[in-house]
């Protein structure tokens, strides 16, 4: 019977079993020693003549030297924009359009493993979540908005939907290649010209992307990118002849920004930061749903706006819930980010690195209990451990403010009620995760959170079709799906 | 949680160890885990010691009706040596076979180490008496079977009388005496993720000392997401009563690759302490082959042909 099964079996010696190094071969990647600007459909070098070295956060590596574009360079970026606007772009056949995005489109797929290697190398992600994440999306979104070109009339029915001109676009470093394809294709779709400035620690992939445009015959001057650091956005949001305005990036710039152009008529999008509750009730499946907390917060080391960095657990599974966690930390595989066994790689820069640490430091001094699986870090690079703060008080920065790394802060809820609450008990508004059997609790959650996507038995799920965007300071406008259409448009009636 | 019944109060059940809640299983985030790490690269040395031990978790099978004492003989000389051109592959863990060839097995393997398997209750439908399945289970140990592969009655299971499953499975457990017992779900008729949970602890709970996917005669049979399922419900037994619980999924895996892919799930669900023969079976009949051939390759950096390795 159960008393004579094996329960007193000792379990036999384990066997050792290390997963051997598998890097992704580098050699698919050429780099430039030196990019300049892509203005106009020509690489060229930077008017301020200042140029910036671009690193591997994974091993501090230098990769290659890119311009730094300074006032003159803006406006020239501009110019170009402004002038194939009024040239032939805006007055293509809309299915033309189309086919310039299905060939961009189509380019990513053929160098989705160049591009893949190069966002790994240039930001640090694992190479596992940029070859079946970043670009696949990426080469999605340009597909999407490609189909939506020559539809726009069907999208807003009743509607004269217009272009609006040229477009400032400032992306952030967590999804390089991803981002800019939220920002660009939608912008070409509608017939606007663009002109994009990559982050400054992730400017690779967008200097790849030009060659991309190159090869797709698209026409000079509908897409520049011009690289460069904090002061190149600043100069491009300031330039008085853009018509729309689209940044993606922490809420303090984010307010900058909506100060600097109110009155002017500029349109502007803004996708800022969040501080995610993700809900686990006691009915939920509970292997599926620690995958599903680990996917929200430990992909992309965290480093991702609607991270689920909020662990909201219901107290009657609390406790087997975090041995669960913790158990599942210690199987998280940390290192190079091109080794396809990677499942966290470097943190994106020393300046991300060094915030992230203060404010582990500042839960740790609010009394919070921190735990860390034992892992052995690179000693080269910036890098920092999977980590989960437990006994934290809902006043506590760490469950406040967004860290942007790999830091999970958990606090417990009683009832559904006290889960809206504390879920909505934040200044930002961007994602919500609810983990539950029930299907009336998920709506009924649903309706009551406050962020811009809930995702249900899930986390961090993308897809070009489904809008997304945030509430309060987590910004305004939609990007995706037919929602994302309309930031880019005018309407004469 | 730990408090939560597994069954109705009024059900008697040889239950003296604490199982953990049924508790539900997401198919979505349950297949999308396996498939993240069905995506593991495994190279040069880690993969050479995946393949020895794949091999030595193997449970070679033949259930044919075409069976005879001639190629049962066949399969146990491959069972001890897999590969006659190289010593240093290990034999099989144990040869899977019906009780009427149980007797030429144990004889053939006698004295090498490799066990010999032998199905019973009705294998594979399990659509018979209780008492006729009991009779196969007691002919088949009485013939020197070293470890009992039975079936669960998945129409009991089916029409929600767990208790007659449960039973089964005790009797069953009873006649084995001290054989090795392997319970068989056939996950491909259970239908869901959440059944197969459910049907793996009453297989735990009634006694079993492995639970096994599939019989092999019914599609699909083992699956990456349904192995990680059934391996999440032994980690939960695990935690809350201390008892270790083998895993053999069956039926499918023909490849190095796959295998390679159900040692990655095992690794990283229940950790290396499981990757040992006592606790982890391939159970399979046209694995071996494949992986002698990557075998070969890795240490030689070429592919031979099929021709090569012995058809058994």
């Amino acid at each position: 019977m159960a008393a004579k099964s094996p329960a007193t079996r000792a379990v036999p010696s384990p066997l050792e079993w290390e997963y051997a190094p598998a890097p992704e071969a580098r050699d698919i990647l050429a780099l430039e020693d030196r990019y300049g600007l892509y203005i106009g459909g020509e690489q060229i070098a930077p008017r301020s003549r200042k140029w910036f070295p671009t690193i591997s956060p994974a091993t501090e590596e230098h990769l290659a030297e890119v311009a730094l574009a300074g006032p003159r360079d803006v406006d020239l970026a501009v110019q170009a924009a402004r002038g194939a606007f009024e040239g032939e772009w805006s007055a293509l056949r809309p299915a033309e359009r189309a086919k310039y995005l299905f060939r961009i489109a189509r380019l990513i797929q053929e160098r989705s493993r160049e591009l893949a290697v190069a966002e790994s190398l240039n930001g640090g992600k694992p190479i596992k979540e940029s070859r079946d994440v970043d670009i696949p999306l990426a080469a999605a979104h340009f597909f999407y908005y490609a189909g939506w070109a020559d539809k726009l009339e069907y999208a807003f029915p009743n509607r004269k939907p217009r272009p609006l001109g040229v477009a400032g676009q400032i992306i952030p470093w967590n999804f390089p290649l991803l981002m800019l394809s939220w920002k660009i294709a939608p912008a070409l779709a509608c017939g606007n010209t663009v002109v994009l400035k990559p982050a400054e620690t992730t400017p690779l992939t967008a200097l790849i992307f030009t060659d991309i445009c190159r090869q797709a015959r698209l026409p000079a001057g509908v897409v520049n990118i011009i690289t460069g650091d904090g002061s190149t956005g600043a100069h491009l949001v300031k330039h008085p002849d853009l018509d729309k305005v689209a940044f993606t990036g922490s809420t303090e710039v984010g307010k900058a920004i909506r100060r600097e152009l109110a009155g002017t008529g500029v349109k502007l999008t803004l996708e800022l930061g969040g501080k995610a509750a993700n809900i686990i009730f006691d009915d939920c499946a509970l292997d599926q749903a620690v995958e599903g907390i680990v996917n929200g917060i430990y992909f992309n080391q965290g480093h991702v706006c609607c991270a689920g960095s909020r662990l909201l657990v219901q107290e009657s599974i609390y406790e087997p819930l975090v041995a669960k966690l913790k158990r599942r930390l210690r199987t998280i595989r940390v290192g190079d980010p091109l080794d396809k066994n990677t499942d966290l790689g470097a943190i994106n820069s020393r300046m991300q690195l060094d915030r992230i640490r203060e404010l582990v430091a500042s839960g740790e001094d609010d009394g919070a209990e921190m735990y860390q699986p034992p892992c052995r870090l690179p000693e080269k690079g910036y890098w920092f451990a999977p980590t989960v703060f437990t006994n934290v008080a809902q006043s506590s920065r760490i469950a406040q403010e967004e860290i942007f790394g790999p830091v999970l802060s958990v606090l417990t809820f009683r009832t559904p009620e006290e889960a809206v609450e504390k879920a909505n008990n934040t200044p930002y508004g961007l994602s919500a995760g609810v983990w539950t059997e029930k299907g009336s609790r998920i709506l009924w959650m649903a309706e009551r959170l406050r962020a811009g996507v809930v995702w249900a038995n899930t986390f961090n799920r993308f897809d070009p079709t489904s809008p997304f965007g945030g509430y309060k300071e987590s910004g305004f406008g939609r990007e995706g799906g037919l929602h994302g259409l309309e930031p880019y448009l005018r309407f004469d009636r | 949680m730990a408090q939560a019944q597994l069954l109705p109060r009024d059900l008697e059940l040889p239950l003296d160890l604490r199982l953990p809640r049924v508790g539900a299983v997401d198919a979505v985030a349950l297949e999308a885990r396996a498939g993240e790490l069905a995506k593991r690269s495994i190279k040069k040395g880690s993969k050479l010691a995946a393949l020895d031990l794949a091999i030595r978790m193997m449970d070679l099978t033949t259930l044919e009706g075409a069976d005879t004492p001639g190629k049962v003989s066949a399969l146990c000389a491959k069972a001890i040596h897999p590969d006659p051109a190289d010593p240093s592959i290990p034999s099989v863990a144990a040869v899977c076979v019906y009780p009427n060839l149980v007797a030429v097995a144990k004889r053939r393997l006698a004295g090498s180490g490799v066990r010999v398997a032998s199905v019973a209750t009705a294998f594979p439908s399990g659509q018979s008496p209780i008492d006729v399945k009991l009779a196969d289970v007691r002919e088949a140990v009485a013939l020197g079977a070293d470890e009992i592969d039975m079936v669960i009655d998945r129409g009991a299971f089916l029409s929600g009388r767990y208790a007659k499953v449960v039973d089964e499975i005790v009797r069953v457990r009873e006649a084995c005496g001290a054989v090795h017992l392997k319970v068989i779900l056939e996950t491909g008729e259970l239908g869901t993720y959440d059944n197969v949970r459910r049907a793996s602890l009453l297989a735990i709970a009634a006694g079993a000392d492995f639970i096994k996917t599939s019989t092999g005669k019914v599609s699909p049979a083992a699956t990456l997401p349904v192995t990680l399922c059934m391996l999440e419900v032994i980690r939960d037994v695990h935690d809350e009563t201390g008892r270790i619980i083998g895993m053999k999924p069956a039926g499918g895996i023909r490849t190095a690759k796959q295998a390679i892919q159900y040692l990655c799930v095992l690794n990283e669900t229940l950790g290396t302490a499981w990757m040992t023969p006592e606790l982890f079976r391939f159970g399979a009949s046209s694995l071996l082959n494949d992986v002698l051939m990557q075998i070969r390759k890795q240490r030689t950096g070429s592919y031979q042909s099929g021709d090569y390795f012995t058809i058994d």
